[in-house]
């Protein structure tokens, strides 16, 4: 099994300040990154009843399939998407193994949330490529006290 | 891949139900979805055909319970499964943590299952796993049709490597915790190894 993603709690409040400027820069209404695999990492706006961890998982579906497609057109993948409702929209840019998933509506427009989710890409994947980048070994991991017991208790 | 999350004390793994087409794997979800407690999962997602077949893949989260003080949630996924739907199938096999393949205990399905479980074998490895390796249980499905093959026999071949096989009849929801929770305690005992 691959090594698990550990993110810490200060590398979380980080990525949650660069969300929150996006988000303002952008005048999104939500902003929020999410694994490819589609595990939300982070989000930051008005969630409200908003379903995070079910968008987070069709927009790494999305993202995946419409990269299927690019393959086979002879493309790498494509990096950005965008869906354009009558009133809410979506902007999702691929940014190394994260998605920059941005949610707006009339008061923003495509163009502006592409030019600011460009201009924090590179951040976001430098901050991304350390969290990665730290040895799983090396970490006080809290489940390495793990018991049977603890496992069992969960579907008691 | 699993990802553990210290901000807000969260674990989350990722469950792929595998199968033939029509073996239950949505059946399984559905299962799960209606027994459990709404504030204990979030909603059942089915990206299905107009004649309810899987089209690209069904989730749901759920969320089990406290471990040290971590939610441990998990990220159930099926996948299409019919044939030609390979190429979804591969993609949503990405940074999978557990497989369940679900087998079809019917006679006239056992080749089903056994092309269904080298397609599994195959995509795996072009993810870059090994099933051999990976968190995973055999749930044969359906046994309660009349044309079915005895359990023993499906499991002598199916089984890969002595992984829990457990006999359901999703429908009814007989072995669908069982399968469940077996995969889960497989993730979480991997994730003590570090």
């Amino acid at each position: 099994m691959a090594e698990p993603i550990l993110l810490r709690e200060q590398q979380y409040h980080q990525i949650k300040a660069v969300l929150a400027r996006l988000r303002m820069d952008a005048s999104a209404k939500v902003v929020f990154l999410v694994d490819k695999d589609g595990q939300e990492i982070a989000s930051q706006g008005e969630v409200g009843n908003l379903d995070t961890t079910s968008l987070a998982s069709l927009a790494a579906g999305n993202v995946a399939a419409t990269g299927g497609m690019a393959q086979l057109i002879g493309e790498k993948e494509f990096p950005t998407l965008s869906h354009e409702g009558e009133k809410e929209s979506i902007h999702i840019s691929v940014v190394g193994r994260l998605l920059l998933v941005v949610v707006f509506d009339e008061r923003s427009s495509l163009g502006l949330v592409k030019l600011r989710s460009k201009q924090v890409s590179h951040q976001l994947a430098k901050m991304f490529e350390e969290i990665t980048s730290a040895d799983y070994d090396d970490v006080d991991s809290p489940f390495a006290g793990i018991t049977d017991e603890d496992i069992d208790s969960l579907f008691s | 891949m699993t990802f553990i999350n210290y901000a807000s004390r969260e674990i989350n793994c990722k469950i792929v139900y595998y199968g033939p087409g029509l073996c239950g794997k949505t059946t399984n979800l559905q299962y799960i979805f209606d027994s459990t407690a709404p504030q204990a999962r979030g909603k059942l997602i089915s990206l299905a055909t107009e004649t309810d077949r899987t089209l690209f893949f069904d989730f749901m989260p759920l969320e089990l319970g406290t471990v040290r003080g971590f939610k441990t949630r998990f990220h159930l996924y099926t996948v299409p499964g019919q044939v030609f739907y390979d190429a979804s199938r591969k993609l949503i096999l990405k940074g999978v943590d557990g497989v369940v393949f679900v087998a079809d205990s019917q006679e006239e399905r056992m080749d089903a299952n056994i092309e269904s479980l080298y397609n599994l074998e195959e995509n795996l490895q072009t993810q870059g796993y090994d099933l051999l390796k990976i968190p995973y249980v055999l749930q044969l499905n359906k046994r309660d049709l009349g044309n079915i093959v005895p359990a023993e026999d499906l499991a002598a071949e199916l089984q890969k490597k002595g992984e829990p096989v457990i006999e359901a009849v999703a429908s009814t929801g007989a072995g669908v915790f069982d399968t469940l929770k077996a995969v889960a305690k497989q993730v979480l005992t991997e994730l003590r190894k570090g």
